[in-house]
């Protein structure tokens, strides 16, 4: 059981649906067609690559699968998952090439 | 087909671009589709893991569902299971959850220059199907194939999001009815920032592009003692800033060799 009721459960999930899809629509829906200045253009050109390295940094070096001890296998796969990304530009051979690497750093330091 | 002609002709295209702006809607939507499919492989085994979690923290089926349906965003969604497994009360659930999600407002914003002029009806559903997925395969598309023609556009975002989120419900499902099947020896936590690597690694590919992945990843690691992922916003808008910095370095240096 959770503790709470079914209302105050259906009231959370409600509101986290309003709330996430009024962040997703908010530029896109309320700007349309209207020009963005240049300096914003500018900086969300960058927005792809300042979010995610940010999001997955600390997910390499201090895994939650090793309870945040830094893992050698998981940073090696890292680099590769990059260095493959960049070589082929081809996002499937960087997840599998990762995988890979990891599946054999992980099966040799074991 | 002399359009097609005079399309390939122009020595400013590369071939692959020439290809990319020939497509109708209709093959833009299976092109999208056909490059978001390697993520299955990454949302089915995330997906199954909140169907898991969310059985466990005592949540029913409609509820579980509820959630994977009407706020789609893996990371979300296991914030706010997590929080009610603690008992936190329910404005801490709901304030962490969306907080979580800010990082679509900047999406969002980026998407202005390429989708702004679409419809407000399809403007709309792309909204909803706004994932880390669809944004990171279309705006790498978009900024690749500066050309297209809003229908490309919109048919490639269609094409990546039916790729990914009707398998993000068949995953929480698949999670709810089989319970906790994936062995741990898989590594499967290491998915999703493989696949977040592999979404950055082509993007990599001006001076500006570099500088702000790294200042993203050494910000991101220093503000990690920060609670509830906040570390995020500090990191990302720096990582901007790095990037549209060197931009306007580069453009001063190649205009003083002019």
């Amino acid at each position: 059981m959770t503790g709470y009721s079914d209302v105050t459960i259906w009231l959370i999930i409600l509101t986290v649906a309003l709330g996430t899809y009024g962040l997703r629509w908010s530029f896109l829906g309320a700007f349309g067609s209207r020009p963005m200045p240049l300096w914003a253009q500018r900086l969300l050109r960058y927005t792809a690559v300042g979010v995610l390295p940010a999001i997955v940094a600390p997910l390499v070096v201090w895994p939650a699968a090793t309870h945040g001890e830094p893992d050698p296998a998981r940073m090696i796969a890292a680099t590769v998952a990059v260095a493959v990304g960049v070589a082929t530009r081809n996002v499937l051979a960087a997840i599998l090439g990762g995988m890979a690497t990891l599946y054999t750093a992980l099966y040799l330091m074991t | 087909m002399s359009a097609q002609a005079g399309l390939a002709a122009q020595p400013s295209h590369s071939p692959d671009q020439s290809r990319a702006l020939l497509r109708s809607p209709a093959q833009c939507l299976r092109h999208g589709f056909l490059q978001a499919l390697p993520f299955i492989l990454v949302l089915l085994p995330f997906g199954m893991l909140f169907g898991v979690v969310a059985t466990d923290a005592g949540l029913d089926l409609p509820q579980i569902l509820g959630f994977t349906v009407l706020v789609l965003a893996g990371a979300s969604q296991f914030t706010a299971v997590q929080l009610l497994t603690d008992q936190a009360p329910a404005l801490v659930v709901i304030v962490s959850a969306i907080a979580v999600n800010l990082r679509m407002a900047m999406y969002s914003a980026s998407l202005v220059p390429w989708l702004g002029g679409a419809r407000p009806r399809d403007r709309a559903w792309i909204s909803y199907v706004l994932i880390d997925q669809t944004y990171a395969l279309a705006i790498q598309h978009y900024e690749k194939h500066p050309r297209l023609s809003m229908g490309q556009r919109i048919g490639y975002f269609l094409g990546a999001a039916l790729a990914t989120c009707p398998f993000w419900l068949l995953a929480t499902l698949l999670g709810v009815w089989l319970g906790n099947a994936i062995p741990e020896g898989w590594a499967l936590d290491f998915a999703m920032p493989v696949t977040f690597l592999a979404l950055i690694a082509p993007m990599l590919r001006s001076p500006a592009h570099v500088a702000a992945a790294l200042v993203a990843v050494v910000a991101s690691l220093a503000f990690a003692f920060l609670p509830s992922g906040l570390g995020l916003f500090v990191a990302a808008p720096l990582a901007m800033l790095a990037g549209a910095g060197v931009e306007v370095l580069m453009e001063r240096r190649n205009g003083a060799r002019l």
